[in-house]
């Protein structure tokens, strides 16, 4: 009784301590603009956001998807499109971006749900590489040049997005709204049920769960949510273009969540920002970016196979438990 | 039959039923037209050599196969053709010669899952986790039932293998099934658990039905009230157990190796 107790309150103590990370977390987000490159910063937070949505898929729901550039670009194309052409507002561009992805992410994931590991992950490959094909072709996407110029208007009517700060907290606030959600899907009774498919898809069978209708509603979210990081992307840079539906985009999002840490909330956002950062910084040095990446990525998978927040996590449960056994015996 | 609501004390009633049930693996017949009936109330016990079929006949029931041909009714509903999920939820669940757990849920969360589905929570993924909060008397109230009460914070792969077991037992007594398919609920335990886990499979078998597969021959004596001898995919005899125990054929083919 006094051991669970004792449980209770350390759970409750961490708990507020995450809480409090949170909360620190935010007030830097709200800083950092006076600090660091606002472009940057939101560079950032489109693809903490896009890592969050994927690692909804291989972190909570066990599904390695090769194909989620598909809905981060098509998104952008489809925002992109809507705003410079149609004359649509950005909400509503990016409304439409995420309705998109959502429907691309509805037919692909209903051919690929069907398989398994590896080829689950070469389905979403080819079907993402038929899509990079149809941009290429497609007139509205203007190939190799893009979508470019697009304006980034008045939010809502009322808020001029060409002011820096501006756009920058209209970012972070789709940031926090996007991750929030993530957390409250992985949080939930549905994804608890995500979660035992991901233990033992078989054992969730046999308990009367249709597995395959599971799996396509969280790859449905996981597009949607690529999608917003996608649409609110094409509003910040102005522009959507093919290399955010190739395939080596899909391939820099699973980098960016196996570095940060598979199945943690915070692991994507530091894994995005990370890769973000150092392409950032090398940019501008001539050095090639790939090689960097590559080599982060090879020590990541031989010294820390949980990735950054992953360890640390593990680390951290690992000497709450030993101290909590030390109490046990006093 | 299977229809009659009226329940006949003497003869329990079949709740699923197999008829002429054949698969066929390449140019291997696995399972040979096998017809078999499973009784409310009563342990039938599916035994024989390796390679008998049996784990494809409980793979055939619960749908995880498609027959090739054959019909199996459950409840007097035709289900060949349903999905397994489906049939799971028509009542008719089972378990997993490798202990089917979560194994990075808690012993608690595990026996929550099978609760969430019957209780209609298991879309919602705008609502926190302390909706479930309401299914945890009854999680609780199972997982004292086969003594896992203790554990309940655990990580389910932290238990011992008999406990496992004991928890996938609990989490498929959660869902309140008609049937019960255990296959080899006993394989690696050790004797303290066998008998912790006849006594509970016996107390579960007094108002559903129970098909199992089972290797040891005590805990078959024991436990079954009737039996099904297999060989070779087909049906060899079926009957109570001396009835089986008395069969030539069984002797020659299985138990005869025991006797020996």
């Amino acid at each position: 009784m006094a051991e669970t107790t004792l449980r209770n309150t350390r759970a409750r103590m961490s708990s507020r301590l995450e809480q409090g990370l949170v909360v620190i977390g935010i007030l830097v987000l709200l800083a950092a603009p006076f600090f660091v490159y606002p472009i940057l910063l939101m560079k950032m937070l489109c693809f903490a956001l896009f890592a969050c949505a994927f690692n909804l898929l291989l972190g909570y729901t066990g599904l390695l998807s090769f194909g989620h550039a598909t809905f981060f670009g098509g998104a952008a194309y489809f925002c992109a499109h809507a705003v410079k052409v149609w004359g649509w507002p950005p909400e509503a561009g990016i409304l439409l971006g995420v309705a998109g992805a959502a429907t691309l992410g509805l037919v692909m994931g209903f051919f690929a749900i069907r398989r398994q590991g590896i080829y689950f992950a070469m389905i979403t490959l080819a079907l993402a590489q038929m899509f990079y094909f149809f941009c290429v072709q497609a007139p509205f996407t203007h190939g190799e040049d893009g979508i470019q110029g697009v304006p980034r208007g008045l939010l809502f009517g009322l808020l001029d997005l060409n002011q820096p700060l501006n756009i920058y907290y209209f970012v972070l606030v789709v940031f926090l709204l996007g991750v929030f959600a993530i957390w409250r899907i992985v949080n939930s009774p549905f994804g608890m049920v995500l979660r035992s498919i991901r233990e033992n898809e078989n054992r969730a069978v046999s308990l009367g769960y249709s597995v395959a209708n599971y799996k396509l509603a969280a790859f449905v979210m996981s597009a949607a949510l690529a999608g917003l990081a996608g649409a609110v992307k094409a509003i910040v840079f102005q522009f959507a273009t093919l290399t955010d539906v190739t395939w080596q985009m899909s391939g820099e999002v699973i980098l960016m969540t196996l570095l940060g840490g598979i199945g943690t909330m915070v692991g994507p956002i530091v894994g995005a920002g990370l890769v973000v950062g150092l392409e950032n910084a090398l940019a501008t040095s001539g050095f090639p970016v790939m090689i960097a990446t590559g080599a982060i990525f090879m020590a990541c998978v031989m010294l820390f196979r949980r990735g950054i927040v992953g360890e640390i996590q593990a680390r951290w449960t690992a000497r709450r438990e030993r101290g909590s056994g030390n109490e046990v015996n006093v | 039959m299977a229809d009659e609501p009226c329940m006949d004390s003497t003869e329990p009633r079949v709740v699923l039923s197999a008829r002429g049930l054949r698969r066929v693996f390449g140019g291997f017949v696995a399972v040979d037209n096998v017809d078999l009936d499973v009784h409310h109330a009563r342990i039938h016990a599916l035994i024989g050599p390796n390679g008998a079929g049996k784990t494809t006949v409980f793979n055939l029931l619960t749908k995880f196969l498609e027959p090739t041909s054959g019909r199996i009714e459950l409840l007097g509903h035709d289900i060949t053709r349903m999905p397994p999920a489906a049939v799971a939820r028509m009542g008719l669940v089972r378990s997993f010669q490798i202990s089917a757990i979560f194994p990075h849920l808690t012993v608690l969360d595990n026996v929550r899952v099978a609760l969430q589905r019957p209780a209609g929570l298991s879309a919602q993924f705008w609502r926190p986790l302390s909706a479930l909060d309401r299914l945890t008397p009854r999680a609780e109230e199972l997982l004292d039932a086969v003594g896992l009460a203790d554990a309940r914070n655990k990580l389910a792969a932290d238990l011992s293998y008999g406990r496992k077991r004991v928890l996938e037992i609990a989490t498929t007594l959660a869902l309140d099934p008609k049937v019960l398919l255990l296959d080899e609920p006993m394989a690696g335990m050790g004797h303290e658990d066998v008998g912790m886990v006849s006594t509970l499979i016996r107390s579960v078998a007094r108002d559903r039905a129970v098909l199992m597969v089972e290797h040891n021959l005590s805990v078959v004596a024991d436990l079954s009230d009737w039996i099904t001898v297999m060989q070779r995919g087909k049906v060899l005899a079926t009957g109570d157990y001396p009835t089986v125990a008395a069969d030539e054929r069984v002797k020659v083919a299985y138990m005869g190796m025991e006797e020996g």
